[in-house]
């Protein structure tokens, strides 16, 4: 446990990524099973109890402290479990437990013997190690890491490429010992062919203008860029898997698609669609985060599944195979399968590179994200390797925008004021004002970094906190992806993919754009 | 009024007044008459008449604030009595920092003892708390919470060479204030067999020259002006202002580090960005707090300032008599 709790504490200060992969990588190579099995599983996919703690906590303060100082303290710190860590009389009565003895113990315990069990082990813990144990109990690490973020530190602490890792992990479970045995080389790769599990997608870069002259459309095949979530389904012996881009399975948020009747694994993009249209990306946001669905949603907001490939069907992995062959393969699978709510993604017909750009040029009107281009010759590469798949976005919107509150960034811009709030004037209030209307963190150089945060610096009117409110004089170009309506912002609007393109030191700021405008690009 | 006290010492406008000996302890405001604890700008304000002190407080008087320091001013030391009318005035030590005292006030025959800012543990940049029996005592609370219980300086040392251990290719960037905080830091990191050249910002130097002055070895101290490299793997200390701030741009990934009693608290250093909260605090902790006042004896708790309500349901729980005076003008530790 005293390992595992340091660990903790220092992730919780640690805002690098490249500290926090340094820190889980040495733990897990450092620390014996089964404890590093049930950390890893604490910091992934989490651990398969949650107490209803609180209560518990309550109790248990009330046993040492009178409960308007406990109140009064808890008020202070703003978190129920770190304050009795705080509180709780410093004994350290005994040898503390080990993680695996705390998860397995745990996960036997009912409710009733939960404030009896805690109590015991907090006596033999110190500060750090009693804020650990309340973390666990809860179930919320909240510790700043992603479950890939902990997958990446195996793959560093064990010299295994991290998509190896992610192919047998969701055949794999709770400590993990199997995975362990494999990483240090002394078992071998857990077999998973019987199981539904993710299989790392393959990611595109963005097609530059110096690769759009060197590339022959011939060359590729080229594909409509939808607006919705990559997802991969996986199906096997009459169970079947919906996994995000990330690996995480989101099934249970699309039950229309459990138990698919066919043993394959596809590439695609998850959609709202009604009558054959696709609804914009809002409408997905609703069906997205969900443990579990309710039949007025389902009826409100039907999925659908657009195919782009096909990695592996009847046990057959075909991921080594040219993209044409896949395709083929997909054609036929789906010709003879069937599936419902799934269709194929079009494949445009592009004679030459005039038409590419044609075709492109017209994206924006036509309500569609870009294209996508894949070498007609790419086997399916997990990751993001270079020169196979393009993505062409279409041509961004842009606004002239007021820049009225900037913040520090983190890491390596922690001393600069990197991150703006930008404005547009509303008319529709009397006299016109400025408004919010979105938030930008990067587009610019690092020299124009500098100036820019000298410029905050020069021109701050007032401070909340971190934030600086700077008089409203300096023009940002802001290009962005789309305007969406929002409730949530006082203008109304939200934007989409927002980045600094330009910064206006020219143009006076009462020229800048209005949130009227804005909302007209609504699409 | 049953106790009385209030006829002779009394929370007013300008600061705790001693009408018999028609002064006041760490005034707000410029007073004729000011007996002051310590010197940290918000008990050592400017501009009063005469100033009476410790030597050492009336010297970091006059490094921070030069002519403002008082028109006259009269050195003391602990445990020296002096007739004030019909009051005896003595100090004694409050082991906060450098010259830092508590005031008794002997006056017919009851004793107020003013604790200013204290803490109980060993400090080796000033001299220790001393456990002074009164009737009223009247105390500070910067950290009256339970869930404050500082750590062991054996403790954070090892925290702090472990950091340094773990990331050579990094400046470690330690904020402190720039009265006892840094000093005592300094001979902390002595006492942990830390060596090397330690790193001042320009507004550490004078009062570490000041302690040197009065026989506080601080060893190798330098200036960041001076250094001709980056500082990878050194040891800087600068005001927790200068912490992410511009200055901090030339050092190699600096790694921010804060050395406060306020650092126990998670929320508190994610706050301000630390990557290594240091719990190293001039105050004393909740424990302290409640030692002291049951060592005193005192029947009656006055609170100055800092976290009252707690503190007052406390000594109610005593059995003790218990006022928050609420007084303004005093800022938290490291709040400056």
């Amino acid at each position: 446990m005293r390992d595992f709790a340091t660990l903790l504490d220092r992730l919780s200060y640690t805002p690098a990524r490249n500290g926090k992969l340094a820190l889980m990588a040495d733990y897990f190579r450092r620390t014996a099973d089964p404890d590093r099995g049930y950390a890893l599983a604490a910091l992934t996919d989490g651990l398969p109890f949650s107490f209803p703690v609180r209560q518990t906590i309550l109790d248990l303060a009330a046993e040492h402290i009178d409960p308007e100082l406990f109140r009064l303290s808890r008020d202070y710190v703003g978190d129920t479990a770190e304050t009795l860590s705080l509180i709780w009389p410093e004994r350290q009565a005994g040898e503390p437990p080990g993680l695996a003895q705390v998860v397995e113990t745990l996960g036997l315990i009912g409710r009733n013997d939960l404030r009896a069990t805690l109590a015991g082990w907090l006596d033999t813990l110190d500060v750090n190690g009693r804020w650990a144990l309340l973390k666990l109990v809860t179930g919320g690490l909240r510790a700043g890491v992603s479950a890939r973020l902990a997958k990446t530190a195996l793959s560093l602490a064990f010299d295994k490429p991290v998509e190896d890792i992610e192919e047998v992990w969701h055949g794999l479970s709770m400590p993990y010992a199997p995975l362990f045995l494999w990483l240090t080389g002394v078992g071998a790769r857990p077999d998973v062919k019987d199981m539904p599990v993710f299989r790392p997608l393959m990611l595109s870069h963005p097609l530059e203008e110096a690769d759009r002259t060197a590339l022959d459309p011939a060359e590729y095949q080229i594909e409509w860029k939808w607006d919705g979530i990559r997802v991969q389904v996986c199906a096997r012996g009459g169970e079947s898997r919906i996994y995000s881009r990330s690996g995480d399975d989101v099934s249970a948020a699309f039950p229309e698609f459990s138990g698919l009747p066919f043993n394959a694994t596809l590439d695609g993009e998850l959609l709202v669609l009604r009558n054959g249209e696709v609804a914009p990306f809002q409408d997905l946001q609703q069906r997205l985060n969900r443990k579990s669905v309710t039949k007025k949603m389902l009826a409100d907001h039907p999925v659908h599944i657009r195919l782009y490939d096909l990695l592996e069907h009847d046990g057959e992995d075909i991921r080594t195979r040219t993209m044409s062959e896949r395709r083929a393969c997909l054609e036929r699978w789906y010709a003879g399968t069937k599936p419902a709510r799934m269709d194929l993604s079009e494949i445009i017909q592009v004679p030459d590179a005039a038409a590419l750009a044609r075709i492109w040029s017209a994206t924006r009107a036509e309500g569609i994200e870009g294209l996508m281009l894949k070498r007609r010759d790419s086997a399916y590469v997990s990751g993001r390797p270079k020169g196979l798949w393009w993505k062409w976005k279409r041509e961004p919107l842009a606004a002239d925008c007021v820049l009225i509150y900037a913040q520090r960034g983190s890491g390596k811009r922690s001393s600069f004021y990197s991150d703006y709030t930008f404005a547009a004037w509303d008319e529709s209030r009397s006299p016109r004002e400025l408004v919010p209307v979105g938030k930008a963190y990067s587009g610019f150089t690092d020299e124009e970094l500098k100036r820019l945060d000298a410029f905050v610096r020069h021109n701050t009117v007032s401070r909340f906190g971190p934030v600086r409110q700077v008089e409203p004089r300096l023009v940002l170009e802001v290009a962005f992806d789309a305007i969406q309506p929002s409730s949530r912002h006082k203008s109304g609007i939200a934007m989409r993919f927002p980045r600094i393109s330009r910064i206006r030191w020219d143009k006076p700021a009462n020229e800048a754009d209005t949130v009227q405008g804005l909302k007209a690009l609504i699409g | 009024m049953a106790s009385g006290f209030e006829s002779w010492l009394r929370p007013e406008a300008k600061g705790l007044y001693c009408a018999p000996g028609d002064f006041y302890i760490d005034p707000l405001l410029p007073v004729e008459r000011a007996v002051i604890t310590h010197g940290h700008s918000d008990h050592a304000r400017p501009g009063h008449g005469k100033v009476l002190a410790t030597s050492e407080t009336l010297a970091i008087m006059r490094a921070r604030l030069g002519d403002g320091a008082g028109h006259s001013r009269q050195a003391i030391g602990y445990g020296e009595r002096l007739a004030i009318n019909d009051v005896t005035v003595w100090l004694a030590p409050a082991g906060h920092v450098l010259g830092s005292a508590q005031v008794v006030l002997d006056y017919k025959g009851a004793r107020a003892v003013i604790s200013g800012d204290y803490k109980r543990r060993a400090d080796a940049t000033c001299a220790g708390f001393e456990v002074v029996a009164c009737d009223l005592f009247i105390t500070e609370a910067t950290f009256a919470l339970p869930v404050f219980v500082h750590e062991s300086d054996a403790h954070e040392m090892a925290k702090l060479m472990a950091s340094l251990a773990a990331f050579p290719e990094r400046t470690h960037q330690i904020g402190a204030y720039g009265l006892g905080k840094c000093q005592r830091l300094i001979r902390m990191m002595r006492a942990a067999g830390y060596d090397k050249a330690i790193w001042l910002h320009g507004a550490m130097k004078p009062l570490c020259d000041l302690y040197v002055q009065h026989g506080i070895a601080l060893g190798d101290v330098r200036l960041v002006s001076e250094a001709t490299h980056d500082l990878a793997g050194e040891v800087v200390i600068s005001p927790p202002s200068a912490i992410g701030d511009r200055w901090s741009r030339r050092f190699a990934d600096p790694l921010p580090a804060f050395a406060s009693g306020w650092m126990r608290i998670r929320a508190r250093a994610r706050q301000r960005g630390v990557e290594l909260p240091l719990i190293i605090s001039d105050h004393a902790d909740w424990p302290e707090l409640v030692q002291t006042i049951r060592d005193v004896g005192a029947g009656e708790i006055w609170i100055t300032h800092g976290r009252d309500d707690a503190l007052t349901l406390q000594c109610q729980a005593m059995g003790l008599k218990a006022r928050a005076l609420s007084m303004v003008g005093f800022s938290e530790e490291d709040g400056e």
